[in-house]
C-alpha cells in the first residue's frame, strides 16, 4: 500500500477531469509501470499481486486485466507443454500481450449460439477463422481495441465438413514492432460506455485469417494434422473456474458496497440540515429516522456479503482438491448456488450503490464523491460472466431438480435439506399454523428457520405452477418459460435464506464479545429488514401474522438507533484508505465542504475566467440583439 | 430497410398506432405542429447530437451555448414565439442538449416574485438575452432546508443598498445551473436583516458578471463546480459574495417590501415564496422524466425484439428476447408506467393551471393541496421512472452498457431529478404531513381539498374478488388501493397520537414514524394514479382499438403495483392469500397480451431516430450495423499516443530490463 502510495510514478490529474483518451492512457502507463516495479521488487505472490495492482489502480479495471486474468491462466491451464514453451515467455514478458474474446456482438451468454467459426485446412495444416455476419464480430473484450497483440478467440470449429462446436484458438492480431492490425484483421475500440473508461474493450472481425493448427489450445480436444477431431476427457471442469470467478463477483459486491455505504454513513455525519428539535441547531443527517432507513440495512448487507464471499472462497478452496481428485460429486451444488448468489448479491449492491448516492443527495450526484464512479464500475457484474436472470433460472433448476427428487421420495442433502421437510408439512396440515408463533424475531436462529420455510413455499409454489404448465402444454421449454417469473422469484428466497443462515452461522465463530454483539445487532437488522421489505411472503405462506410483522417493523427501527452509535466505526473497519475511495464526500477526516471547493477549481470548465464560449457566441448574440 | 423482426411486430398491431400517438399529444393537431418543430430542428445540422457520446465537458458546454444562441434565431426565423403551439415542443425537439435552461427560471421567478415595476425593467432585457439569468437557492451546506440557508442580505438604510455576503463555505451558493460560466446575473436567496433582525429568505437580482467583457464583478467568485453524473453541457456553478452590494429595489417585492426607511412591510401570503418551485416541480415532469422513460422503453422494446438469445424450443431459431417471460416482467410494467404517469401528469397540469389563475387573483385556498400534490407526485413520479430507465438499462444486458445505446444517459439524467427541485424523501414527508392533517379534520367532520375525501369515508371490509378475472375490474383494484392508502394513513395518525398522549415530544414522535409517513405519502399517491388511470380509460374512445390496450395497460399497471407490494395489501387480510395468486397469475397473464403490442406501443411514443440518438432503438432495429459503424467514429480509434509513449517500451524493451 505504501510502496504505491508513496511513489511519484504513480501520481496523476484526478481522473475526473480527463477526457476517456487520456484516461486510457494513464492506465497504460500505470500499467506499464506496475508490471516493471512488480520485477524490480520481485513480488510473484498472486494475493501480493492483487493488492500492489487494486493499488496501482485504485479498484479500477485496466487494459492489462484480461492479459494477467484470462490470458495467462488459459494458457496455464488449457494449452499443451509445446503450446506453454511457445507463448508463456513471451507473454510472460509481455512481448505478447492478450486478451481472451467470447462475447460476440450479438450473442453473449449463450455460449453455443456464438458464430465465428475455425475451419481446418489440412492442406496447409491451418486453420482459417472468419466472423461470417455482422453479429458474429467478437465485442466487448477488455484490452482488445488498442493494447493486445494477441487473442484467445473462441470459435465453432469445423473439420472434415463437421461442426465440433466451441474451441480456443490463439490469434495474433498486431503486428509485433508496428502494432498495426495484421491482414485480414479488422481490430478498434468499441468506443465510450457507462464506466471502464480506462478499458479499450475492442471489436474483432476475421476475414479468412489463416494461423497454424498448433495455435489451436489442445490440452483436452485436439484436432490431428489430417483433420481428425478428438474429443476432450469431461467437460465438467470449466465449472471449477465458473464457481471461483463467481465468488470474486460476491466478494467485489461486499466491496464495492462497503466503499459506497463508507462514503454515505461519514458524509451523513458531516451533512447538517434541517431542524428535528424547534430551536436547536440542524442536526446530523444520519440522525434522521429515514437517513437511517437507507444506509443501515446497506451497512449490514456489505456484511453479509463480505461473510458470504468469505464462504464461497473457503469452500471452493476446500472442495477445489477432490476436484483435481476428479471427485466433482459437491460441484454442482456448489455450481448452482454461487450462480444465483452472484445474481443475488450484485443485483442487491447494485440497488445499494444507488441508494448510496441518492442518500448523499445533490452532492452525491457530483462527480466528486465518488460514488458515480463505484456504480459505473460495478453495475457491469450484473451481466458479466452471466447475466443475472438467466443465473436465477439455474439455480432454479437445480431447486427445481432437488424438490422433484424429494417429491419422489428421496432425500436431498447441502443447502436444499430444507425441501426433505415439504413431505412432512403435508403430512401435519397443523404445522404451518403452529410455526407463526414460534418464530422470535431478536433470535436469529429463528429468523433463519422463517427464511428456510419462505424459501420451501415458494420452491414448492414454482415447482406446482411449473408442473400445470407442463400438464396443459406439449413443450418443455414454454411451460419453464411461463413459470420463469416464479422461478426467479424462488432462487431468489433461496439465496436469501443461504445469505441469512451464513451471517447467523457466523456470529458464533467471532470471540470478541463486543464485537460479536455489534455484528449480532446488524446481522438482525438484515434478518428483519428483509423480512419488512418482503412481508407479503410471509404472511401468504402463514410464516408470520400480521401482528409479528408489526413488531419487525418496529423492531428494524428500534435497531437503527441502536447501530446509530456504532455506525461511523463500522465503515472505519472496511479499512479504505481516502486514495482508494477516490471521494471528497467520504474522506477519513471529514473535510468535505472546503476540499469540494478545492476540487471544483480544477474542473477544465475552470481553466480559464472568462469562458472561450463567450467570446465565441455570446458576445456576438449580444451584440446583435 | 426495416429489421424483418421488427417489422413483424408493427403488422399485428390491435390498435391504431397514429390515434394513440394524437390521444398522448392531445389532438392530430398538436402532433402536426410538434412533428413540424421537431423536423425543423432535426434537419438543422448546428442542433445535432451525432457526436455527444465522444465528447469532453467543454466541447458538449459550448456546443450547448451554440445552440442557445443559434436557437434564438431559429425561433425567429421561423416565427416561433413563447406564447406560440410550438414553443413547448422546442426543448423535447433538442432533447434539452442546450444551456441557458435556467434563464426561464430566472424570468419565472421574478414574473411571480417581482413588482410590475420589475416585471417592466428586468423581463424586456432578459427576453433579448441582453443578460442570461439564474437561479441561486442552494447552498454547499443547505439544500431543501430554505429556513437553513445562511447566505445574508444587510440593508443599508444610509446607502439604501442591500449588502450581500457568503459568511463561511457552507453558505457558498453551489449547483445553479448555468451559473458556472454564461450567467451575468442571478436571483439569490439570502436571508433578510433589517436593524439587525433577520426576516428570513428572500430573493434578490444580483449582478455577477460584466456585461462588457462577461469578468466577474467585484466581491464575486464563481465557477464550475466540476464533472456530474449528466449535464455535462450545463456549467453547474458555485457563487461566493462578498461584500456586494446591489440597489434596494433589486429584492423582488411583489409579496414583501422594504421601505426607504427600512420598513418591512408584508403584502399577501408568504407561502407564495414557495408557489415557483411547486410549479417548477411539476412542469419538469413531462420533459425531465416522462420522455427519458418513454425514450428508454423505446429502446429496450425494440432492441428485445431484435436481440435474440437461447432457443425456446429445440430445432427452431434462437428467441426474441421480448418473448422470454422473465424479459416481459421487466419492461411491460415501466412501459404500463409511462402511459399511467402520461395520464397523471395531464391531470396535474390541469389543475396546476387552475390553481395558478386563482394565485394570480391572490385567492390562496388551493396552494396547501397543491403542494402536497406537487410534492408528493414529483418524489413518486422521479423514483419509479428513475428506477424504470434502470431496469430498461440492464434489461438491455452488455451493449445497453455502452453510451451508444443512449440507455447510460438517460439514467444519469433523469435520476438527477429525484434530488433536484426538493429531495423526494423530504417531499414524501411533506405530503404526509397534509395527509394526516387532512385525515384528523375528515375524522373530526370537517370539510377536506378534493383530492383527499376519500379519507373521509373509510369503508371497512374485504377484497370481494372470486376469482382471477374479478381482479381485472377497476372498481376491484382501484378500491383495494384506496383501502391500503387509507389504512397506512390512519393507523400512522393512530401511532402518532399514541406516542404523543404517552408523553413524547411532537418532533420526536414525528421523527420516530417517518419511515411509515413516507410509506403513507406514497400509497396516496399510487392511488390517484390508478385512480386516474382507470377513469381516463373510461372516458377514451372506443374505436381504433385504443381504449381496450389502454385498459390492458392500466389493468397491467395496478396488478405490478399489488404483486411487487403484496405485503401491504395482504396485511391486514383485506386481500387473502388465495386472492393474492389470482393476482399473481392474472398479472402474468397480462404479460403475454400486452407483448404482442409491446413494439407499436413505444412506436406510438413517435421518437425520432436522431431524438432517441441509439445504436439498439432506431426504428429500422439495424441494431448491429449500426453499433459497428458508431464505434468506428469513436476518438479512441485514432491512433492513441499510448502506444509509442508507453505500450512500445513495454512489449519491447522489458526484457533488457528484466
Amino acid at each position: 500500500e505504501a510502496l504505491v502510495l508513496n511513489d511519484p510514478d504513480f501520481q496523476h490529474e484526478d481522473l475526473n477531469f480527463l477526457s476517456r483518451s487520456q484516461r486510457y492512457e494513464q492506465a497504460i502507463r500505470k500499467s506499464s509501470l506496475m508490471v516493471m516495479k512488480l520485477r524490480e521488487y520481485g513480488i510473484a505472490d498472486p494475493e501480493e499481486i492483487f493488492w500492489f495492482k487494486s493499488f496501482v489502480h485504485r479498484g479500477r479495471p485496466e487494459p492489462l486485466d484480461l492479459h494477467l486474468g484470462m490470458f495467462l491462466p488459459t494458457l496455464l491451464t488449457q494449452a499443451t507443454p509445446e503450446q506453454q514453451d511457445r507463448f508463456f515467455m513471451p507473454a510472460w514478458n509481455l512481448e505478447i500481450i492478450g486478451t481472451y474474446a467470447q462475447t460476440e456482438m450479438g450473442h453473449g451468454t449463450h455460449l453455443r449460439g456464438l458464430e465465428t467459426t475455425a475451419t481446418y485446412d489440412p492442406a496447409t495444416q491451418e486453420f482459417i477463422l472468419n466472423s461470417p455476419t455482422v453479429t458474429s464480430i467478437k465485442w466487448w473484450p477488455g484490452g482488445l481495441g488498442k493494447t493486445s497483440n494477441h487473442a484467445i478467440v473462441l470459435a465453432q470449429l469445423y473439420t472434415q465438413g463437421q461442426c465440433k462446436g466451441l474451441h480456443a484458438f490463439i490469434v495474433p492480431i498486431r503486428q509485433l514492432g508496428t502494432h498495426e492490425p495484421l491482414p485480414g484483421i479488422t481490430v478498434g475500440d468499441i468506443g465510450p460506455k457507462f464506466g471502464y473508461d480506462e478499458m479499450d474493450n475492442g471489436y474483432l472481425k476475421m476475414d479468412n485469417f489463416r494461423i497454424p493448427r498448433e495455435n489451436m489450445l489442445m490440452k483436452y480436444a485436439q484436432v490431428e494434422p489430417d483433420g481428425t477431431y478428438v474429443k476432450p476427457v469431461s467437460d465438467k471442469l470449466t465449472y471449477g473456474t465458473m464457481v471461483f470467478i463467481r465468488s470474486i463477483i460476491v466478494g467485489d459486491s461486499a466491496r464495492s458496497l462497503s466503499r459506497a455505504c463508507t462514503i454515505a454513513i461519514r458524509y451523513s455525519a458531516v451533512r447538517h440540515q434541517s431542524e428535528l428539535k424547534p430551536g436547536e441547531p440542524e442536526p446530523q443527517i444520519l440522525d434522521y429516522q429515514t437517513q437511517q432507513y437507507k444506509l443501515f440495512p446497506l451497512l449490514a448487507t456489505a456484511y453479509a456479503f463480505h461473510f458470504v464471499g468469505a464462504y464461497i472462497k473457503d469452500t471452493y478452496h476446500r472442495i477445489s482438491g477432490d476436484i483435481n481428485a476428479g471427485d466433482l460429486s459437491e460441484l454442482p451444488e456448489l455450481h448452482a448456488l454461487t450462480a444465483g448468489l452472484k445474481a443475488f448479491t450484485s443485483w442487491a449492491a447494485n440497488a445499494g450503490i444507488e441508494e448510496c448516492r441518492m442518500a448523499c443527495g445533490g452532492h452525491g450526484y457530483s462527480r466528486c464523491s465518488g460514488i458515480p464512479d463505484i456504480y459505473v464500475t460495478f453495475t457491469p457484474s450484473c451481466t458479466y460472466e452471466g447475466e443475472n436472470t438467466v443465473m436465477m433460472l439455474q439455480t432454479a433448476r437445480f431447486l427445481v431438480k432437488s424438490y422433484t427428487q424429494v417429491s419422489s421420495g428421496q432425500q436431498v442433502s447441502g443447502t436444499v435439506s430444507y425441501l426433505n421437510d415439504l413431505s412432512r408439512q403435508r403430512i401435519q396440515p397443523q404445522h404451518v399454523a403452529a410455526r407463526a408463533v414460534t418464530v422470535r424475531i431478536n433470535d436469529p436462529l429463528s429468523l433463519v428457520e422463517a427464511y428456510k420455510a419462505r424459501a420451501a413455499r415458494l420452491v414448492e409454489a414454482a415447482a406446482k405452477n411449473l408442473q400445470a404448465e407442463l400438464n396443459h402444454r406439449k413443450s418443455k421449454e414454454d411451460a419453464w418459460n411461463r413459470t420463469s417469473v416464479d422461478l426467479v422469484r424462488a432462487s431468489e428466497a433461496h439465496c436469501h435464506y443461504v445469505v441469512v443462515k451464513l451471517f447467523t452461522a457466523k456470529l458464533s465463530e467471532v470471540s470478541n464479545a463486543a464485537v460479536r454483539a455489534v455484528l449480532t445487532d446488524l446481522c438482525l437488522l438484515y434478518a428483519l429488514f428483509g423480512i419488512s421489505k418482503n412481508t407479503g411472503d410471509f404472511l401468504q405462506a402463514g410464516i408470520l401474522t400480521s401482528a409479528q410483522i408489526t413488531q419487525v417493523n418496529q423492531h428494524v427501527k428500534e435497531l437503527l438507533a441502536v447501530i446509530r452509535p456504532n455506525a461511523v466505526a463500522l465503515v472505519d473497519s472496511f479499512d479504505f484508505h481516502d486514495v482508494h475511495l477516490g471521494s471528497v464526500l467520504g474522506r477519513y477526516d471529514g473535510n468535505v465542504y472546503e476540499n469540494m471547493f478545492e476540487w471544483a477549481k480544477k474542473s477544465p470548465l475552470n481553466k480559464t475566467e472568462v469562458h472561450a464560449s463567450f467570446h465565441k457566441h455570446l458576445k456576438p448574440m449580444q451584440a446583435k440583439l | 430497410s426495416v429489421n424483418p423482426d421488427l417489422a413483424s411486430e408493427r403488422q399485428t398491431a390491435s390498435f391504431s398506432v397514429e390515434k394513440l400517438t394524437a390521444l398522448l399529444d392531445g389532438g392530430a393537431e398538436q402532433t402536426r405542429i410538434r412533428r413540424a418543430v421537431v423536423e425543423a430542428i432535426e434537419s438543422d445540422p448546428v442542433f445535432s447530437r451525432e457526436n455527444q457520446y465522444f465528447q469532453t465537458q467543454n466541447e458538449r458546454y459550448e456546443a450547448a451555448v451554440r445552440k442557445a444562441v443559434h436557437l434564438q434565431k431559429k425561433m425567429h426565423e421561423m416565427g416561433w414565439t413563447e406564447n406560440g403551439p410550438e414553443y413547448k415542443y422546442i426543448y423535447r425537439a433538442l432533447s434539452g442538449d442546450v444551456a441557458f435552461l435556467l434563464h426561464r427560471v430566472f424570468m419565472r421567478s421574478i414574473s411571480v416574485l417581482g413588482s410590475d415595476k420589475q416585471i417592466a425593467k428586468w423581463i424586456p432585457p432578459a427576453t433579448q438575452h441582453q443578460l442570461i439569468g439564474s437561479y441561486a437557492q442552494t447552498e454547499l451546506g443547505h439544500g431543501t432546508y430554505l429556513q437553513g440557508l445562511e447566505t445574508t442580505a444587510v440593508f443599508d438604510i444610509a446607502t439604501q443598498e442591500f449588502i450581500l455576503n457568503t459568511p463561511k463555505i457552507s453558505a457558498m451558493k453551489w449547483w445553479p445551473g448555468d451559473m458556472g460560466r454564461s450567467a451575468t446575473h442571478t436571483v439569490v436567496f439570502a436571508q433578510l436583516y433589517i436593524h439587525g433582525k433577520c426576516y428570513g429568505i428572500h430573493p434578490f437580482i444580483v449582478q455577477i458578471r460584466s456585461l462588457q467583457d462577461h469578468s466577474l464583478c467585484p466581491g464575486v467568485t464563481a465557477g464550475d463546480i466540476g464533472p456530474k453524473m449528466n449535464f455535462e453541457h450545463i456549467d453547474n456553478g458555485y457563487l461566493m459574495l462578498k461584500n456586494v452590494r446591489i440597489p434596494r429595489d433589486n429584492m423582488l417585492s411583489k409579496f414583501c417590501e422594504v421601505r426607504p426607511d427600512g420598513t418591512y412591510v408584508r403584502q399577501g401570503s408568504q407561502k407564495i415564496n414557495y408557489f415557483t418551485m411547486t410549479t417548477v416541480r411539476i412542469s419538469l415532469i413531462s420533459d425531465e422524466v416522462l420522455t427519458p422513460l418513454m425514450k428508454a422503453c423505446t429502446i429496450a422494446i425494440r432492441y428485445s425484439a431484435v436481440r435474440r438469445q437461447s432457443k425456446l424450443k429445440p430445432g427452431e431459431q434462437e428467441a426474441k428476447i421480448l418473448d422470454y417471460q422473465t424479459q416481459q416482467e421487466k419492461l411491460l410494467p415501466q412501459l404500463a408506467a409511462a402511459y399511467a404517469f402520461h395520464f397523471i401528469n395531464d391531470y396535474l397540469q390541469e389543475l396546476f393551471d387552475k390553481g395558478y389563475r386563482e394565485i394570480q387573483r391572490k385567492n390562496f385556498d388551493m396552494l396547501p393541496e397543491l403542494h402536497a400534490l406537487s410534492s408528493g407526485f414529483k418524489a413518486v413520479i422521479t423514483h419509479h421512472c428513475t428506477a424504470a430507465v434502470e431496469i430498461c438499462l440492464r434489461a438491455c444486458g452488455g451493449h445497453g452498457y455502452s453510451l451508444l445505446s443512449g440507455l447510460p444517459s438517460l439514467y444519469t439524467k433523469i435520476l438527477a431529478s429525484c434530488i433536484y427541485e426538493g429531495e423526494n424523501t423530504i417531499l414524501l414527508l411533506q405530503t404526509a404531513r397534509f395527509l394526516i392533517k387532512c385525515f384528523m379534520a375528515a375524522s373530526a367532520g370537517q370539510p377536506v381539498p378534493p383530492s383527499v375525501t376519500y379519507l373521509a369515508a373509510v369503508k371497512p371490509g374485504k377484497c370481494p374478488a372470486k376469482n382471477k378475472s374479478d381482479f381485472l375490474s377497476p372498481d376491484i383494484y382501484t378500491e383495494a388501493y384506496q383501502h391500503v392508502a387509507v389504512r397506512l394513513i390512519s393507523s400512522t395518525a393512530a401511532k402518532l397520537q399514541d406516542l404523543v398522549q404517552s408523553g413524547v415530544k411532537k418532533y420526536d414522535a414525528w421523527n420516530q414514524c417517518t419511515v411509515q409517513l413516507v410509506l403513507a405519502a406514497k400509497a396516496h399517491c399510487h392511488y390517484i394514479t390508478v385512480k386516474n388511470f382507470a377513469e381516463t380509460v373510461e372516458k377514451l374512445e372506443t374505436k381504433a382499438g385504443i381504449q381496450r390496450i389502454m385498459k390492458h395497460l392500466c389493468d397491467l399497471f395496478a396488478l405490478h403495483g399489488i404483486f411487487s407490494n403484496t405485503g401491504a395489501f395482504l396485511h391486514d387480510g383485506y386481500i387473502s392469500a388465495a386472492q393474492m395468486d389470482m393476482v399473481t397469475s392474472s398479472y402474468l397473464d397480462l404479460l403475454a397480451v400486452i407483448r404482442k403490442d409491446a413494439v407499436p406501443l413505444v412506436d406510438a411514443f413517435d421518437f425520432t431516430d436522431k431524438s432517441l440518438n441509439s445504436a439498439l432503438g432506431s426504428y429500422d432495429g439495424q441494431v448491429y450495423q449500426r453499433l459497428y459503424e458508431w464505434a468506428q467514429k469513436s476518438p479512441t480509434n485514432k491512433m492513441s499516443p499510448a502506444y509509442e509513449r508507453y505500450l512500445k517500451p513495454l512489449l519491447h524493451n522489458t526484457l533488457s530490463k528484466l
